[in-house]
C-alpha cells in the first residue's frame, strides 16, 4: 500500500516523537530516519518499532523521518499509526478492530 | 605529614597594582610546566578564566596544569588552548557543554582528574597539588588586596572556594572590576595573602552569575519527590529542635526546604544550622527564625549573596571548612541530614552526577560525597527515569559517591532504605511512605523505559574520579 | 480525579504518581481539533501499555455531535478504559446513545456486557434543567459532575471567588444526583496559583455535599484529600470492620457482623474506601 499524502504526527516536545512520512519516490524499500537523544541506549531499538508499525499496515516504500526527545515505546506507535493514518486519509475513519488488532 | 606551606614573601611597600593582565602575569614568574588556579563562584557568568588564559597562552606559554574549583560551559574556549598545547593537565569538580564533550571523546593526553569540593582543600592543603599562581576574580576589592563578593558590577556572595587558593597558591593576583578605598572590610581574601590587583573592565556577566532569587520548581513530580523527601526527614529521630541539613542543587532538593518549612512550623521545631551552597529560601528560614545559622560556601542567588553581607548569623566559609575530610573536622561532619540529586543510582546504591547515560561527563562532583560520607542520614532525590532514561539501574555509568554512604533514596514511585540502615528501615516501615526495595525500583523502570543498549567504551581514560580522601574511586573512559 | 490532557505523552506516563482517586483522560476541550486523532491515538495506547494500577480510569470524550465522538468511544473501549465521560450533557437521550455505543464496543472488543461505566458533565442551564432525568437516564452511570465554564457563559455571566453564581447548578445537580444514588462531582478552579481560593471552594462544595472536586493539576491533590479527610470517628469505624472480617475469615464464617449488625459488601469497600483516603490524605 502506499500513503495518499505526506503527513506528520507527535511533537518535538520532550518525551514526545515527531514522526513525518512520505512516498519513497526512488526505491521500493522503506527508509527510516531517526534523530533521538537516546540513541546509543534505544536507536536500534525505536527504528525496529517504526518498522513494525509501518509493516502492519503493509506500507511499501515509504521514507521515515523521525525526530524523538525520549518517548516510551507506546508513544512511539501511537504517533507512527497516527501519521499513517493522516497519510491514508483515514485519521478518523479507519476501522479500529485493524489498529487493536496486534 | 603537615600542611603545605606556601611561600613567606615580605611586602616590599610598592604597590600592588598592576596595570594589565599581561604584567601581572610576567610578574608572577608564571612558566611553562606550572600549575594555575581559578574559582567558580560567577558559574555561567566567569569571563576571568578564559581572559587569563588567552593572555597567557599569547605570552607563549604551554603546559600548565590548571585547577579551577569547576567549569562550565562558558569554558569552551578552553578547547583550542588545550589543542595549541598551552593546558596540559586539568583538575576540576566537574565540566559542562562543549568542553565536557571534547574531553570525552579523549583529545586530551592526559586524564583529567575529578575531585570533591571538599577532596581538593584536602589535596591542596596535602601538597599533593600546588598552586604555583591563583587568579582570583573578586566583585570588590582595595588596593592592599582585601577582597569580598559584594560589589559594584558583579555580586557572588560568598568566595569559599577562592579562599583556599588565596592561602595556599604562592602567588596571588587578584581580578576586580570594582577598585575601592581602602580598607574593603569585612574581607573573604585578605591583604597578607595577595600579591597582584589588575583591575579590568569587566570580571563577569551578572546574568550568569546568580539570578535574582532561586524559583520553586513548579514540577509536580519534582515536587513530589520533595514531599516524600521530607516526610522521611521528619519520621527521623533527628528531627529535632536544633538539627541541621544541607540540600543540594536540584528542584527537587531544592523544594525540600519548603516542605521542610511547613513541617517546622507545624512542629514547632528550629533547625541549628543549613549548610551549603544558599539559595533564598533557606535565607528566608534564616530570617523567619527557622533556621539559627546558615554556612556558606557558595551563594546560588542575589538574595543569598546580599544576605551574606547584613545578617550575622549568615557565615561565609571556605572549602576547607565546608568539606575537607582532613581537618579536625568540616562543618558537613555535624550535618544530620544531607539531600542531595542524582542522574545515577545503582542496586549498590552508588551515585553517579557526573556522566551522562551515553558516557558523556555533563555534571560536577560538587560536594556530594563528601556531604554524603559526612551527613548522619544521606537522602538522594530523583525520578525514576527522565524523559527515556532510567534513573534507578543495576550499575551506573560513573561512581562519585560510594552506595555505602548513601541511606535513603526517594523517587516518585517508591523510597528504597540501603539494606545497611536496619534503623531506618524498621522506622520508615511503620509510616505510610511507599517504601520498596531498591531492586524494585530497578525493575519497575526497566519495565517503563525498557532495556537499554549497553554502551561501549574504549581503554582509554579520559578522566579518574578522585574520592575526598584521594584514593582512585573510578574511571571515565572514552567513548566508543 | 485529575484531568489529564489526551495529547501529552510525558504527562500520560506519569498521572499515575500522585495518588488521584481518579485520572481523566480528556479527548475533548484539551484537544485542538487538528489533534484529536493523534490523541485518541496516544490514549489508546497508554490505556493498553502504562500500568495505572488500581487508579479509577475516566475518559471524557467528544460529543456525539462531533465527529470525534463516536470513534473515541470504541477505542477507549477497546484500549480498557473504566468509565466514559460524556461532556456537554443536555437530555437522557445523550446518555442513551453513548451507552448503545458503549455496548456495541463491548460487543466488539470482548468486553464484559455493561462493564463499563459513565459520568456525565452537565454544562448548560439546559443540562440543569434536565438534570434529575440525565442522572437516572442509565444504570451505567455512577455521576454526574459540573463543568462550570461553559455554565456561566451559557447563564450570560462569568465565575467570581464566592461561586454565587453557582449555588442552583451545584444543588440541582447534588439532588439530582442524590435521588438517583449516584456521586456528585464539583467543577475545575482554574488559578492553580491560588491555593487558599481553590481550599475555600473545595470547603464549600464538600458542605453543599459533593464527592468530590475534579483537579487540572497534581498541586491541588493534597488540598482536596486534606479537606475531604475521613473523621477520626469514621476511620476507627472502618478499622473495626476490617478487623471483623478479619477475624470471620479466620473463623470461616461466611456471615460477618460488627456490634450486631450484618456487615454486606458496601460496608466493607465504604470502610476500605475510609482507610484509602485516610492514608492517601496523610
Amino acid at each position: 500500500m502506499k500513503l495518499k499524502k505526506e503527513a506528520s504526527a507527535g511533537t518535538m516536545d520532550s518525551c514526545d516523537i515527531n514522526i513525518r512520512l512520505e512516498n519513497n519516490p526512488l526505491g521500493t524499500t522503506n527508509e527510516i530516519h531517526l534523530k533521538s537523544i537516546v540513541e546509543k541506549q534505544y536507536g536500534d531499538h525505536i527504528r525496529n518499532l517504526i518498522s513494525q508499525v509501518i509493516d502492519k499496515y503493509g506500507l511499501e516504500s515509504v521514507v521515515v523521518n523521525a525526530v524523538d526527545r525520549g518517548a516510551l515505546d507506546c508513544t512511539i506507535k501511537a504517533r507512527v499509526e497516527s501519521a499513517i493514518q493522516r497519510g491514508l486519509d483515514q485519521a478518523h475513519t479507519l476501522e479500529w478492530s485493524v489498529v487493536h488488532h496486534e | 605529614m603537615r600542611k603545605h606551606g606556601k611561600q613567606i614573601k615580605i611586602y616590599d611597600n610598592k604597590s600592588k597594582m598592576v596595570p594589565s593582565l599581561e604584567e601581572a602575569i610576567r610578574k608572577s614568574g608564571l612558566k611553562s610546566g606550572m600549575t594555575i588556579s581559578f574559582h567558580h563562584h560567577f558559574r555561567e557568568g566567569d569571563y576571568t578564566t578564559n581572559l587569563v588564559l588567552k593572555h597567557i597562552a599569547a605570552l607563549g606559554i604551554r603546559d600548565l596544569t590548571i585547577i579551577p574549583s569547576s567549569l562550565s560551559k562558558v569554558h569552551e574556549p578552553l578547547i583550542e588552548l588545550i589543542k595549541a598545547g598551552v593546558i596540559k593537565e586539568i583538575h576540576t569538580s566537574g565540566m559542562r557543554g562543549k568542553l565536557a564533550e571534547f574531553i570525552s571523546e579523549g583529545h586530551m593526553e592526559k586524564p583529567i582528574i575529578i575531585r570533591s569540593h571538599g577532596g581538593r582543600a584536602r589535596a591542596i592543603e596535602a601538597g599533593e597539588v600546588k598552586i604555583d599562581v591563583a587568579f582570583l576574580a573578586v566583585p570588590r576589592c582595595d588596593e592592599m588586596g582585601n577582597a569580598s563578593g559584594n560589589g559594584e558590577h558583579t555580586t557572588c556572595g560568598s568566595l569559599g572556594y577562592a579562599m583556599v587558593d588565596a592561602e595556599y597558591a604562592d602567588t596571588v593576583i587578584l581580578v576586580t572590576d570594582d577598585l575601592c578605598e581602602y580598607p574593603n572590610m569585612p574581607a573573604s581574601i585578605k591583604q597578607q595573602q595577595v600579591d597582584y590587583i589588575v583591575k579590568i573592565d569587566e570580571i563577569g556577566d551578572p546574568e550568569g552569575i546568580a539570578s535574582g532569587a532561586t524559583r520553586y520548581t513548579k514540577n509536580p513530580k519534582e515536587l513530589k519527590i520533595a514531599e516524600y523527601a521530607s516526610r522521611v526527614i521528619t519520621a527521623l529521630p533527628e528531627y529535632k529542635e536544633g538539627f541541621s541539613f544541607q540540600t543540594g542543587s536540584g528542584g527537587a532538593s531544592l523544594a525540600v526546604t519548603r516542605y521542610l518549612r511547613e513541617a517546622m512550623i507545624k512542629d514547632g521545631i528550629k533547625a541549628g544550622f543549613a549548610l551549603g551552597g544558599i539559595t533564598q529560601p533557606m535565607v528566608d528560614l534564616l530570617e523567619e527564625g527557622y533556621v539559627k545559622h546558615l554556612f556558606d560556601v557558595q551563594s546560588f542567588d542575589l538574595v543569598a549573596a546580599a544576605s551574606i553581607a547584613k545578617n550575622a548569623n549568615h557565615h561565609e566559609i571556605s572549602a576547607s571548612e565546608y568539606a575537607n575530610p582532613s581537618n579536625l573536622g568540616c562543618v558537613a561532619s555535624k550535618l544530620d541530614f544531607v539531600i542531595l540529586s542524582a542522574l545515577e543510582v545503582d542496586k549498590a546504591f552508588n551515585v553517579n552526577v557526573m556522566t551522562g547515560s551515553d558516557g558523556v561527563i555533563m555534571g560536577a562532583s560538587g560536594g556530594h560525597c563528601d556531604t554524603a560520607q559526612s551527613a548522619k542520614n544521606t537522602i538522594i532525590v530523583a525520578p525514576l527515569y527522565r524523559g527515556r532514561l532510567a534513573t534507578v539501574i543495576e550499575k551506573v555509568t560513573t561512581i562519585i559517591t560510594p552506595g555505602n554512604t548513601v541511606d535513603v533514596l526517594v523517587t516518585e514511585r517508591g523510597i528504597a532504605i540501603n539494606p545497611q540502615r536496619t534503623d531506618l528501615i524498621e522506622l520508615l516501615s511503620k509510616t505510610n511512605l511507599p517504601i520498596v526495595s531498591i531492586e524494585a525500583l530497578v525493575k519497575q523502570a526497566e519495565q517503563i523505559v525498557g532495556k537499554a543498549a549497553p554502551i561501549s567504551f574504549e581503554e582509554q581514560v579520559v578522566a579518574i574520579i578522585e574520592y575526598r580522601d584521594g584514593s582512585v574511586l573510578d574511571r571515565i573512559y572514552k567513548r566508543g | 480525579m485529575l484531568y489529564v490532557p489526551g495529547s501529552n505523552p510525558g504527562m500520560l506516563a506519569d498521572a499515575v504518581i500522585y495518588g488521584a482517586d481518579s485520572i481523566m483522560f480528556d479527548l475533548e476541550d484539551a484537544i485542538s481539533l487538528r489533534e484529536k486523532d493523534s490523541a485518541r491515538l496516544l490514549v489508546y495506547r497508554a490505556l493498553q501499555t502504562v500500568d495505572f494500577g488500581s487508579t479509577e480510569l475516566v475518559c471524557r470524550i467528544n460529543g456525539l455531535d462531533t465527529p470525534f465522538g463516536e470513534k473515541d468511544i470504541e477505542a477507549v473501549v477497546a484500549g480498557g478504559i473504566h468509565v466514559v465521560r460524556l461532556p456537554k450533557t443536555e437530555t437522557a437521550e445523550d446518555i442513551q446513545q453513548v451507552e448503545a455505543l458503549i455496548e456495541k464496543a463491548e460487543v466488539k472488543y470482548g468486553r464484559e456486557v455493561g462493564s463499563i461505566k459513565m459520568m456525565a458533565a452537565i454544562e448548560s442551564a439546559l443540562g440543569i434543567m434536565n438534570a434529575y432525568e440525565i442522572a437516572h437516564a442509565s444504570q451505567r452511570l455512577i455521576g454526574i459532575a459540573l463543568g462550570a465554564e461553559d455554565y456561566v457563559t451559557n447563564l450570560k455571566t462569568k465565575r467570581s471567588p464566592g461561586g454565587i453564581e453557582l449555588l442552583y447548578a451545584r444543588s440541582q445537580l447534588l439532588n439530582a444526583a442524590r435521588s438517583a444514588g449516584i456521586a456528585a462531582l464539583d467543577t475545575v478552579y482554574s488559578d492553580i496559583d491560588n491555593m487558599t481560593g481553590f481550599a475555600e471552594e473545595v470547603e464549600l462544595i464538600k458542605q453543599l455535599g459533593f464527592d468530590g472536586k475534579s483537579v487540572i493539576n497534581p498541586r491541588q491533590i493534597p488540598v482536596v484529600h486534606q479537606l475531604f479527610k475521613p473523621t477520626d470517628k469514621e476511620i476507627a469505624h472502618a478499622k473495626d470492620v476490617v478487623k471483623a472480617i478479619e477475624e470471620a475469615e479466620a473463623k470461616g464464617l461466611g456471615v460477618i457482623s460488627l456490634r450486631g449488625k450484618m456487615i454486606d459488601k458496601p460496608i466493607v469497600e465504604r470502610a476500605l474506601r475510609i482507610l484509602d483516603l485516610s492514608e492517601a490524605s496523610e
